[in-house]
């Protein structure tokens, strides 16, 4: 199972990456199997605010709905549309090409309080 | 010998010419269409029907029926669903003329007999409920919650109080908080401690005068007794919010503890599930609601009422109602099927019903408890909620895998990644109906499958003419009616 160290992670099973000025959010490989094939994305539009722990969107696969939880407080300025209109992509690359949205990060947000790789990997090893 | 049965839909076994029936000529004149409709109406190529003989359309159904699963050929303990056998008895008394060929505009004094059904189903439910105000109309679970919300709304309106939330664990049916967004109000997730139970820190925390309903489901989804209820409708009763009741799982408690009686202000029932109204293929259901005398004025119009001289008659006279929900009464032929069960067993008889349902559910639950993680402890209600965690994580074997499995076993799936609290979830629910004898071989299946080669379950299930339909294209890209073969793209 891929958990790449220079990543952040949510309990959530999202990922975080600070990109310069913009914080990556995308969805681990762990989600990818646990969730099996996607069928539906629904991200938020560029310019939605988003805030710590609440929702910013929904993933459907043919098991379930599952809310898509934003792991920093901040504006969405980017929206992966590829993704949007073809999720079953996010599982080829879950760390790369399938991320979903960039966010700017509100000011003082950081992603300190996120799990590092060596304790998400504690948390999926558990069965969580 | 399944596989070989003909499927083809029947516009592909259609053959020019080709008839059931032939009819002599009409000896009255017949008008040509364009003189009876407008022009703009009229079709420019006659309509692609099918042209099939009798036996086409005999062998093109019943080779289809064989290849469902139902609970009249399998056993069926999908969780949250109670598929319990439907009695045949039923379908001979709803088929009675008196009952079957009456028209849903009769006036009133000519479905006397009807009425009076009617009439007394809605005092049984509201005697089960503890609730006396019901409402027949809603055609299934979740239009009954919807109905209900409604009901809510117009209370709160005219109590001129402006709630916007509706407060739901998160172990939940899905239609609740769908009902209540359509409703028109905010859905606020609580969500549940060890247990399963709801976490009132967090239900206190969310509680504010801004709450118009908390949505529950006792015994909830993962076949838990919500022991806090008092509390829970303490306290939403305290901040003047409403408590409705999820019926979905009415089948642990009936006769035991009602709706009512534990502070719900308002339920449903899903007579195609506890009163055994037929329950293959989704339907057609139907989702009663109770409520409490003061939110009785809000009720779908019109209600069945009685008068002075004993005649029963509908009362469209209900200025306060929030309308009709379903067209005429509702779907009458469920109800009666499920007033003529109450009917049959009596208080003394659901009692039972629950009893045995529970019993068997933990019956179950002992046998695979100690197979499979359960985690919610080794007791339950009338389900309970298995997960394929470990072994998925150790065996690569998921929960999809074992329901596909049990298929070749003859077995129905369980529900399956619901609820949404528990990963890999087996959602088991037994029913009354089953014997011990089914109940064991359930469990020794259940228990031989996790065993097997993980790689041969993956591809199962192996016996049954479709095995796993590209669930992904059929979702995005359902093919949702037949194309003459020149159109087709």
């Amino acid at each position: 199972m891929q958990v790449p160290e220079q990543l952040r992670y949510a309990p959530t099973h999202e990922w975080a990456r600070q990109d310069g000025d913009l914080i990556t959010i995308g969805i681990t490989q762990y989600a990818v199997e646990l969730l099996t094939d996607l069928v539906y994305l629904d991200l938020p539009s560029v310019g939605e605010e988003t805030s710590q722990g609440a929702s910013f969107g929904e993933i459907e696969s043919v098991k379930a709905v599952s809310d898509l939880y934003a792991p920093v407080a901040g504006q969405v300025a980017e929206v992966n549309q590829e993704m949007a209109s073809e999720p079953a992509k996010i599982a080829q690359d879950p760390y790369g090409s399938g991320w979903l949205i960039k966010i700017k990060p509100a000011p003082g947000a950081t992603l300190n309080h996120l799990l590092t790789a060596e304790q998400y990997q504690q948390q999926i090893a558990a069965g969580h | 010998m399944d596989k070989a049965q003909s499927t083809e839909l029947l516009f592909e076994l259609s053959q020019p010419g080709r008839r059931c029936h032939r009819l002599p000529e009409s000896d009255v004149p017949a008008p040509a269409a364009a003189e009876l409709l407008p022009r703009h109406q009229l079709r420019s190529t006659p309509l692609p029907l099918p042209e099939v003989a009798e036996s086409d359309v005999i062998r093109h159904y019943v080779n289809l029926s064989t290849r469902n699963m139902c609970i009249d050929t399998n056993f069926y303990p999908l969780g949250s669903c109670t598929m319990k056998y439907n009695p045949k008895r039923h379908e001979r008394l709803a088929g009675l003329p008196g009952l079957a060929n009456l028209h849903p505009l009769q006036t009133d004094a000519s479905v006397q007999g009807m009425l009076e059904i009617l009439y007394d189903m809605q005092a049984y439910l509201a005697e089960i409920a503890g609730l006396p105000m019901v409402s027949l109309q809603p055609a299934a679970g979740a239009q009954g919650e919807l109905s209900a919300l409604l009901v809510a709304a117009a209370y709160f309106k005219e109590k001129g109080q402006k709630r916007t939330k509706v407060l739901i664990p998160d172990s939940a049916h899905g239609t609740n908080p769908a009902s209540a967004v359509i409703a028109g109000f905010e859905v606020i997730t609580v969500k549940s401690a060890a247990g399963a139970l709801v976490d009132l820190n967090d239900l206190k925390a969310k509680l504010d005068d801004q709450a118009a309903v908390f949505m529950i489901t006792n015994p909830n989804t993962c076949g838990i007794f919500e022991k806090q209820i008092l509390d829970i409708t303490r306290m939403m009763h305290e901040r003047g919010a409403l408590v409705y009741l999820d019926g979905a799982n009415m089948n642990a408690i009936l006769g035991k503890s009602r709706p009512g009686d534990f502070g719900a202000d308002m339920m449903h029932y899903n007579v195609h599930k506890t009163f055994t109204g037929p329950h293959g293929a989704g339907g057609p259901g139907s989702g009663p609601i109770a409520v409490r005398d003061f939110l009785g004025p809000y009720l779908p119009a019109p209600l069945v009422a009685k008068n002075s001289d004993g005649s029963f008659y509908l009362d469209h006279d209900r200025p306060k109602s929030i309308g009709r929900v379903r067209s005429f009464f509702g779907n009458v032929g469920i109800l009666l099927r499920g007033y003529f069960y109450l009917r049959t067993l009596g208080p003394q008889g659901l009692t039972e019903v629950s009893e045995q349902a529970v019993l068997n559910a933990n019956y179950l639950l002992a046998r695979l408890k100690d197979v499979y993680e359960v985690p919610n402890g080794p007791r339950c209600m009338h389900e309970f909620v298995a997960s394929a965690k470990y072994l998925r994580r150790d065996k690569k074997i998921s929960a999809m895998d074992i329901g596909k499995r049990l298929l070749d076993y003859g077995f129905h799936a369980p529900t399956v990644y619901f609820p949404l609290t528990v990963p890999e979830a087996l959602m088991i629910e037994p029913t009354e109906t089953e014997s011990k004898e089914t109940l064991d071989r359930f469990a020794e299946t259940m228990i031989r499958i996790q065993n097997e080669d993980p790689a041969m379950l993956h591809q199962a299930p192996h016996t049954l003419p479709i095995s796993r339909p590209d669930e992904v294209r059929a979702a995005r890209e359902p093919i949702l009616k037949w194309t003459p073969p020149q159109h087709a793209s």
